[in-house]
């Protein structure tokens, strides 16, 4: 490894524990006029009172702070709760807002320097180890190694990564309090662009967004010569920069709803919720078009882009998922399970988070033009169960803290209904397929180990059948790694295109059927 | 005669025996087949060990069918080696001295690295690539060392040499040739191959040939001597001269065996009853004009055990006629492809047309009948070329210039890439004088990316 490498790598590992220790250093301390700031009116009075033991205090870290907040504020509603109360109960979370406000020392004082020494050395750290990546190596397949690296082939550098990001994704979404002083540390950018002080959200955005852009960077390198990889590298880091993060940002700045004009649902499940309807339905003609073109992805882009280029139009080359699947995730896409089980598996659970996000949108709606009658209740159960269980546990949790273990597309896989949908119309209506070139294949298998959708691409290939299947989300790596030029995806006439019982060129004595 | 239930065993579960077994397999639901073969409990690709040394892939992805397959297919596997064949009695001799009785022996025993003998051979750290077991032993013998030789300039040679390279272990690569392959391949391409071996580091040493390998006192390898009189220190020896086939335990029986098993276009050996397929079969008569009497590359291996199996579950026995001649190879990162006939020498009445590409790392070289004009066959390095294509131009023959204006739908390189064909009509106007136009595709044709 080249020096500035070594220096790269232990810049970034800096970069990572800066990021790890920061939620824990500095004090807290809560005043009365931060919870006159932070609370709703209506619950302004209760939680004055019972936040009041802890004005004052000073509390030497996150972990004493929180767990006093939580015992006065869950001492109330518990006693409201038993008494049957329910319309008393403050159901609002209040635990990041006042915590990230009582949060007091070095980081609110010096952001930009915490920023520095972990978010900046992370991606100094993560540029000086890229940029001279294959330098002076003629272009070509750099996967050597990739099975002798702990990193990669779920070693323990692999286990430690997933579980860090496992822990990192438990703590974000569920337990952001502990992570106030890092949401401090982007308060300044988060100002800069939207006007309005950073969440966490700013600050998973933000990260993400980085690890996008500097594993896409590392994608030039790694596939160097393949103007395919190339194009569609750009083409995730270009949507995830401008569409999810700069544009909502500068929305939010003039005042108009945050809004992901690329996200489509079912993904953006929650594009027909009533907070969101609202939210458009009041922003004048801006408004209204995100809520035109909403429905024009849904209903016109997707269908008709999915049959002219196959679904490789959003999942490899616009969406957000899968735009850090093929960035950050791309050391880890040999992981995927290429059993017929697991494929059977896949087609359960992708299927069935479709239903269940179709039949909750349904509910929601009908319940909308209810006015809320009947279905309130029913509506607000399933979007926690859906937001729980598959926003956050499956897609966030899962999808990318299980990188290290299951590949990297685990979430585009089992679980996201918008590849569910865009992939039956690749199946069924589509131009796109993967062409087998005749009888060259000599079914060494790198196809289909490096195939991020566990698709056993050999399978097809050695028997001479085109390659159509709902889950390809053609990212052509198959393609790039085929020793023999075997693979080329490609769109074209729909006949021919699902040969079932494909006869391979070159035996004139018979013709087989594989 | 499907309903007869006969015991069919397989020697060998390479691609020839596994593609027979499977085939007989979809046609005949009664017949007990049995597959025995000593290298590995189950099938995998051969063409995949290289992948394994580089850290490219584990063992068990070159397996092409997962381990229940067999089971379900009712194909009974046995890893074990045959060390005698009774012919008369119908019966084998197992290693572990078991006797198994058939009725139909089909050999698909594939090929062993070839050794001419040279003094200091049986040295530890001196081996060919042939077996799992050769790379296991590999793995062995190249812990911890810093240079190794390669012996023999074909397609496993450099196979060999690209594996050590990725592990940091400097070549030295002895080729007898004047340039790399050049016993197949055309001079332009041979030496586009040359230069790109050297822009990997390897110590490329052409007209040379190994004389004698000498050891250390613990019998390990420490150095070879050339025959231009050149000692070459090293720890590892990778010998890459060919391979014959795997015949050693059937001599000395009834079968008839020449440099392979003989067989007729049939697969038929000249013992009622048992068959020959794959790497050790030797035709008697070569089965087409462009055709060597031994195939020995995978996709033969597989249309031979298509073949058979055909013969042995139908009752229209078709003799072996391979279509038009078809291969691939890839060094380093150059991937090279063929179709149909391409002399590496002038012959008489043959011409061909050559392109490459300014950075030297593709090229493309049409080969025709010198009167006719007639296409004849295809090389192409660095350029993805379609099968169906070539197999049809070929087949129908094809002019030349019907080639050329058709060649963009030959391309079949990844989307985006360099549109080579643009810059062979280029150099064809230019040698030829003829220009070729291409029929210009609408801007809603490219747009959809469609070739049609
Ligand atoms: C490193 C390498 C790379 C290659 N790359 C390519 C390539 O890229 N393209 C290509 O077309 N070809 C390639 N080849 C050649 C190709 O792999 C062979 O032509 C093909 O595998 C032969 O298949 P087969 O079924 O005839 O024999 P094999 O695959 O050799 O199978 C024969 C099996 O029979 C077993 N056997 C033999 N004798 C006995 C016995 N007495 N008892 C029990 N078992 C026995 C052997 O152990 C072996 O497992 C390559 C070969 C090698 C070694
Ligand atoms: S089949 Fe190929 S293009 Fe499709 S997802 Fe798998 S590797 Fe990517
Ligand atoms: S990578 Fe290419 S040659 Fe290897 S199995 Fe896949 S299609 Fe066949």
């Amino acid at each position: 490894m080249k020096k500035i490498q070594v220096i790269g790598l232990v810049l970034f590992i800096f970069g990572l524990i800066g990021f790890s220790l920061i939620p824990f250093i500095g004090t807290y301390q809560l005043e009365r006029e931060m919870v006159e700031d932070k609370v709703k009116e209506e619950h302004q009075d209760d939680m004055l009172r019972i936040l009041r033991p802890m004005y004052g205090e000073t509390y030497s870290s996150n972990f004493s702070f929180v767990s006093d907040f939580n015992h006065y504020f869950d001492a109330f509603n518990d006693e409201l709760k038993s008494n049957e109360d329910w319309d008393q109960v403050i159901w609002d979370d209040y635990a990041f807002d006042l915590t990230k406000a009582a949060s007091q020392g070095a980081v609110s004082d010096n952001p930009y320097l915490f920023l520095g020494i972990s978010i900046g050395l992370g991606v100094m750290g993560g540029l000086l180890y890229i940029l001279p990546l294959y330098r002076n190596e003629p272009e070509g397949i750099k996967n050597d190694g990739i099975y002798f690296s702990s990193m990669k082939s779920r070693g323990l550098l692999g286990i430690i990564t997933g579980t860090w990001l496992i822990v990192f994704y438990v703590i974000l979404y569920w337990f952001p309090e502990y992570l106030t002083n890092l949401v401090l540390m982007v308060d300044p950018l988060s100002i800069f662009l939207s006007g309005n002080p950073a969440s966490q959200w700013f600050l998973y955005g933000l990260i993400y967004t980085l690890a996008i852009l500097v594993m896409g960077i590392r994608m030039f390198r790694k596939y160097r010569g393949n103007t395919y990889q190339t194009i569609r590298t750009a083409s995730v880091m270009f949507f995830q920069l401008a569409f999810a993060f700069l544009i909502p940002e500068i929305l939010v700045l003039l005042n108009k709803p945050w809004h992901d004009f690329k996200n489509i649902w079912p993904l953006d499940y929650s594009f027909f919720y009533d907070y969101r309807m609202e939210g458009m339905l009041s922003s004048g003609a801006l408004g209204m078009f995100m809520l035109v073109w909403g429905i024009i992805l849904i209903i016109v882009c997707v269908p008709l882009f999915t049959y002219f280029y196959g679904k490789r139009w959003y999942c490899s080359w616009v969406c957000g998922c899968g735009g850090l699947a093929e960035t950050l995730g791309d050391p880890y896409r040999q992981l995927s399970d290429k059993s017929l089980k697991a494929w059977s598996v896949e087609r359960y659970m992708v299927h069935g988070v479709l239903v269940f996000a179709v039949a909750m949108t349904l509910v929601t709606i009908v319940n909308y033009f209810m006015e809320f009658g009947l279905l309130g209740q029913a509506t607000d159960q399933l979007h926690s169960v859906y937001g729980f269980a598959i926003g956050s546990a499956f897609a966030g949790v899962i999808g990318t803290g299980f990188y290290p273990f299951m590949g990297n597309r685990v979430w585009c896989r089992f679980g996201c209904p918008l590849a569910a949908y865009l992939g039956i119309v690749q199946r069924f209506k589509s131009r796109f397929r993967i062409t087998t070139n005749g009888g060259q294949c000599i079914s060494c298998g790198n196809c289909s180990t490096y195939c991020e959708m566990g698709i056993d691409v050999r399978w097809y290939a050695q028997r001479g059948q085109n390659i159509v299947r709902a889950s390809c989300v053609g990212c052509g790596v198959c393609s790039a790694v085929c020793p023999r030029g075997v693979l080329k995806l490609e769109n074209g006439s729909e006949e021919g295109r699902i040969n079932e019982n494909p006869i391979i060129i070159g035996n004139k004595s018979i013709t087989v059927k594989s | 005669m499907n309903d007869k239930k006969k015991k069919i065993i397989i020697i060998g579960n390479g691609i020839a025996g596994i593609t027979c077994a499977r085939n007989i397999r979809k046609k005949d639901e009664n017949s007990e087949i049995l597959v025995i073969s000593g290298e590995t409990e189950f099938f995998f690709s051969r063409t995949a060990l290289m992948y394994i040394y580089m850290g490219h892939m584990q063992f068990e992805h070159t397996k092409p069918y997962e381990d229940w397959f067999w089971e379900k297919n009712n194909i009974q596997l046995l890893q074990a080696w045959v060390e005698l064949v009774d012919f008369n009695n119908k019966t084998l001799l197992l290693d572990s001295g078991k006797k198994v009785g058939y009725d139909v022996l089909v050999l698909a025993t594939g090929s062993v690295p070839n050794k001419f003998d040279w003094p200091g051979q049986s040295l530890n750290g001196v081996q060919g690539l042939y077996s799992k077991q050769d790379l296991d032993i590999m793995e062995e013998n190249t812990v911890g060392i810093s240079h190794a030789v390669i012996v023999g300039g074909g397609l496993i040679g450099i196979e060999m040499a690209e594996m050590l390279a990725s592990r940091d272990i400097s070549v030295t690569f002895l080729v007898r040739e004047k340039n790399f392959w050049d016993n197949v391949l055309p001079v332009e391409e041979a030496q586009l191959v040359n230069k790109h071996i050297l822009e990997h580091h390897i110590d490329l040493r052409l007209e040379t040939e190994l004389k004698e390998i000498y050891g250390d006192d613990s019998g390990k390898v420490d150095s070879v001597l050339t025959n231009k009189g050149e000692k070459i220190e090293c720890q590892f020896v990778g010998l890459a001269v060919g391979v014959s086939p795997n015949v050693k335990f059937l001599k000395n029986s009834d079968l008839e065996i020449g440099r392979g098993i003989l067989v007729d276009g049939f697969f038929r050996t000249n013992i009622q009853d048992v068959y020959a397929i794959g790497d050790c079969a030797e035709f008697r008569e070569k089965p087409g004009d462009d055709r060597k009497n031994i195939e020995q590359v995978w996709y033969t291996g597989r249309m031979h055990g298509e073949t058979l199996a055909h013969n042995l579950t139908s009752d229209n026995a078709v003799p072996y006629r391979p279509g038009i001649w078809f291969n691939s190879a890839k060094f380093f990162d150059i991937e090279y492809q063929t179709y149909g006939l391409v002399p590496n020498e002038r012959k008489e009445g043959i011409d061909s047309f050559y392109w490459e590409s300014e950075s030297g790392k593709n090229c493309l070289r049409l080969v025709f009948e010198k009167e006719s004009e007639k296409i004849l066959g295809v090389n192409s390095f660095g350029w993805r070329l379609r099968h169906e294509f070539f197999d049809q131009a070929i087949q129908e023959g094809w002019s030349l210039e019907k080639v050329l204006q058709n060649l963009h739908k030959a391309d079949f390189n990844a989307e985006f890439f360099d549109k080579f064909y643009k810059k062979v009509l280029e150099k064809y106007a230019s040698v030829s004088g003829k220009k070729i136009e291409i029929p210009k595709r609408s801007f809603f044709h490219r747009l959809i990316g469609s070739r049609a």
